[in-house]
């Protein structure tokens, strides 16, 4: 018999591929003679500067991320308690206004190119500049220092849990404290990086506003180019379906095959105690801890803050329109997290209940691969692949109205805040999907024997043993999902209704005016509405580790 | 986020769940339906789908529902506005839509987002070159692609053909080549000077490039004060947006840093120039409406308002230009097809795509 938890998993896996299925009926909607001159044009540029650019990020956000949450446990040292959540403050900054803010901060009209003018006594940038930064380096580091914040949580949790025991008896047995570090510490948190790592790349791919703005053509901007500049639909699609097979490969062959429960923590050792250092080594360490957070967070915001302040001259800067964009924004991102939530636990609850622990983990692993199909296509394709299935939803709707002699509602998945909430759901799922997963993957299958031989059902052993135990990573995703679609564009720009904009879209708006200093405020209130839950977040690992 | 914890609610049984659950399904749909069926003023509403950023129109919009009670909602959609029209169908709220370059004029009229309209009004006003040989679509204003230079060169004249002289290597600034303004320009370039031509000037213009091609138009004067370029390709409209803005502003001070020259094609000595335009939509719910609201745009107060609020040039000649606009000098409108220039967009593109030009 077909259990309702397993058949609500395939319909919500259902509605997670279909705008897959779409765009490849829309790539494969013409011939393929087109296709020989794309690939040697567009393509194999744009995926080596992909490659390249995700290599490079690659680099930067495993060598923030690592090095700043080693930092942050194994060491003690002043400021060590603030830094610990500060490092995740530049997840709250999208990678497009990072660009904006960092290509003005740069620029040779910019303020530090001026100091250091001023100080050379030169008087015009034509005298003395520095070259232009537009360029795969600099969307590298750009990327990398808003990227790092995914690598730093997940291995910074990890750090956490593990035995201390370990590497005390590591530097008992003669090695070097960074020996110490690379031969124990790092191994143990390889799952946990991994984790980090594959939702910063997707990120990588998925931007385009940051990629775009310096210049970077990337695969995904090729696609767009594709599309809008040459009217090419199929072109687009085809290029995305490339791109998401490529993706999927990488899943595929890089996929951790090793029991990730073998890492966890022995119960009862004791965690790792961070150690004191030599105040040498103290300043050093609080230096380059606060080198991340001043460049991702700190220098952004506070140009944002003083360009709002250079524009204060009487006029109101909570304007309605502003403020209307605020509630529209947290509107979407809280009906957008409940569904993401609701439907990774329903995921992971019908994992959980296949007749053995390898199947278990087997129907998990497909349910992580399944979610991350929304997060691995471009946004704006991911809206063009949904509106075709909503198109069919609303006309079935408005033929049923019409059939039962009720008034129709004209559109209802194309033009309403829920339309646009269900695809964003779609887009950020795998966010949700892989914490809960890895919650439930800690909590021993006895557990669910002892509770089930009590006389259980599968429905009160969820409420009552699971959903309890998996509360921190529960939060971590309604947390990270929640951030995610306040910074959420192309999708929010294509679905929403009409006279509906959000912060997003307002300073998209005047960006593409070429004036996004006008939507300081819209840009100051993204990060602002992420910073609370981003703060949220690392008390609940706090606490969350303590439980555990 | 403390939703879990409470776990005695285990004890709801089934039928309350499935209770719970419709009630929630239902009120999620009343809210959506509210949306949908906002309470229209006595006017009635006209819902614009405009591909032109909306703060630049809305000068326009608010003076029509001053003057007529018409309520205007609008929906700024740049990527996917053809795709969503079309998955929309007959159910589509839109009335007008409205777009800031030809191409996108051409596209919607071939995809059939349009529908013919007759307004005795609308073809007196707008000369017959300038809108849809069917009435579908009316174009509303020009905007000319020109030149910013730096003023120490005193440059006087320039000719698009110039941009690929060696004497400005390293010197110029433009955006990305494969966004509309030059496509555009390009596609004119292709009709004008033939393939094998358009495809040198582009690669030696790409030789000649300061920087990548890229950001937006503002930026090709911002980098000309920031000594990174000393000429480009821009719009028009921007270098008067910027020399009035507030002084004192950065605006103020890019704008104050660059000439405008308007550079014409060698053989036709005459400008490139582009329009925004706009449509009444296929499936129009308010369609009398829409046609107000184009009429109004096309009226001596609507295009008054884009020479003055947009400094564009109006598609009607007794309209006067802005003083601003005029001090550019002289304009001499190249007598090319728009039509012919949209369906040029794909080979423009491609070579953008051959000559590496924004990589």
């Amino acid at each position: 018999m077909i259990k309702t938890r397993h058949l609500a998993a395939t319909l919500i896996s259902t509605a997670i591929v279909s705008p897959v299925v779409f765009l490849i009926s829309i790539a494969f909607s013409d011939s393929f003679t087109s296709w020989s001159a794309l690939v040697s044009e567009t393509v194999i540029s744009g995926m080596m500067t992909s490659f390249l650019l995700c290599s490079g990020v690659a680099l930067m956000v495993c060598l923030i991320g690592v090095g700043t949450a080693w930092l942050v446990v194994a060491y003690e040292f002043k400021s060590r308690q603030i830094l610990s959540w500060a490092l995740l403050l530049p997840l709250a900054i999208p990678a497009y206004i990072e660009a904006y803010v960092y290509l003005d901060l740069l620029h040779p009209l910019g303020p530090i190119q001026s100091l250091i003018r001023e100080a050379l006594g030169y008087s015009s940038p034509k005298q003395w500049r520095i070259g232009d930064i537009r360029g795969l380096p600099a969307a590298i580091l750009l990327l990398g220092f808003v990227l790092y914040p995914y690598v730093y949580l997940s291995t910074r949790a990890m750090f956490m849990s593990q035995p201390g025991n370990l590497l005390q008896a590591a530097r008992s047995l003669g090695l070097s404290e960074f020996a110490a570090f690379r031969r124990v510490a790092l191994p143990m948190a390889r799952p946990a990086i991994a984790i980090g790592l594959s939702l910063a790349l997707l990120e990588t791919i998925n931007d385009i506003g940051a990629s775009e703005f310096l210049g970077v053509r990337t695969l995904t901007v090729e696609i767009y180019t594709n599309w809008n500049s040459k009217g090419d639909l199929a072109g687009g699609a085809k290029i995305s379906v490339l791109l998401l097979s490529i993706i999927f490969l990488f899943a595929f062959f890089l996929r951790d095959k090793k029991n990730q429960a073998s890492y966890r923590n022995a119960r009862g050792a004791k965690v790792i105690q961070p150690r004191p250092l030599s105040p040498r080594f103290a300043a050093l360490a609080c230096v380059v801890g606060w080198l991340p957070v001043v460049i991702g967070f700190i220098a952004p915001s506070g140009y944002l803050i003083f360009q709002i302040m250079q524009r204060m001259d009487g006029s109101e800067i909570f304007t309605p329109a502003i403020l209307e964009a605020l509630s529209h924004s947290i509107q979407i991102a809280t009906i957008t997290t409940l569904i993401c939530i609701f439907c990774a636990i329903i995921f992971a609850w019908s994992a959980r209940q296949s007749v053995s622990s390898l199947a278990s983990t087997r129907s998990s692993s497909i349910n992580s691969l399944v979610g991350k199909i929304g997060y691995a296509i471009p946004g704006t394709m991911l809206a063009i692949g949904l509106i075709i299935p909503y198109s069919w939803i609303d006309k079935q709707i408005n033929a049923l109205l019409s059939l039962l002699n009720q008034p129709t509602i004209g559109l209802l998945m194309l033009g309403s805040i829920a339309g646009v909430s269900c695809a964003c759901a779609i887009r950020f799922i795998a966010i949700a999907i892989g914490n809960i997963n890895a919650g439930m993957a800690r909590i021993p299958h006895s557990l669910d024997q002892v509770a089930r031989g009590l006389g259980a059902t599968s429905f009160t052993l969820l409420l009552r043993v699971h959903l309890p135990l998996i509360q921190p990573a529960l939060v971590a995703s309604t947390l990270l999902v929640f951030v995610e679609c306040m910074k959420e564009l192309p999708v929010t720009l294509m679905l929403r209704p009409l006279n509906t904009e959000t912060l997003s879209t307002l300073l998209y708006a005047d960006a593409s005016r070429g004036n996004y200093e006008e939507s300081a405020m819209a840009a100051l209130l993204i990060i602002l509405a992420g910073i609370i839950p981003v703060i949220l977040l690392t008390r609940v690992n706090q606490t969350g580790n303590n439980i555990q | 986020m403390i939703l879990f914890v409470n776990t005695n609610q285990s004890h709801l049984d089934y039928h309350h769940r499935m209770k719970l659950l419709k009630t929630l399904l239902f009120s999620m749909l009343l809210i959506t339906q509210a949306d949908a069926q906002n309470l229209p003023t006595p006017a009635g509403e006209v819902n614009l789908y405009t591909s032109r950023e909306p703060k630049l129109i809305k000068p326009l919009l608010d003076a029509f529902t001053r003057q007529t009670g018409v309520e205007v909602k609008t929906s700024f959609i740049k990527d996917g506005l053809i795709e969503k029209i079309r998955a929309e169908k007959d159910l589509s709220p839109a009335d007008v839509i409205m777009t800031a370059d030809i191409g996108n004029l051409v596209d919607l009229e071939q995809s059939g987002a349009f529908q013919a309209i007759n307004s005795p009004l609308l073809l007196e006003a707008i000369p017959a070159n300038l809108r849809s040989a069917d009435n579908t679509w009316f174009g509303l204003s020009l905007r000319d692609r020109v030149l910013y230079a730096d003023p120490s060169l005193k440059l006087t004249e320039f000719n698009y053909e110039d941009l690929a002289d060696t004497k400005w290597a390293g010197k110029v600034c433009i955006r990305s080549g494969q966004h509309p303004y030059n496509i555009g320009l390009i596609s004119a370039m292709l009709i004008r000077n033939g393939e094998e031509e358009t495809e040198q000037w582009l690669k030696k213009v790409k030789a000649n490039l300061a920087r990548r091609a890229t950001g937006g138009d503002r930026d090709v004067a911002r980098d000309i004060l920031g000594g990174i370029c000393e000429i480009g390709i821009a719009n028009a409209y921007y270098a008067a947006q910027m020399k009035t803005s507030k002084s004192g502003s950065d605006q103020r001070k890019w704008g104050d840093a660059i000439e405008v020259i308007r550079p014409t094609f060698k053989k036709s000595h005459a400008t490139f120039v582009n329009i925004s335009g706009a449509g009444v939509a296929r499936f129009a719910p308010n369609r009398s409406n829409a046609i107000k609201l184009m009429e109004y745009l096309a009226s001596d107060e609507g295009q008054k308002m884009y020479a003055s609020a947009d400094f564009e040039f109006p598609v009607r000649k007794d309209i006067p230009v802005d003083p601003m606009v005029n001090s550019f000098g002289p304009l001499t409108i190249d007598t090319l097809s728009l039509k012919e220039i949209a369906a040029r967009r794909k080979q423009a593109s491609e070579l953008v795509e051959r000559v590496k030009f924004d990589q």
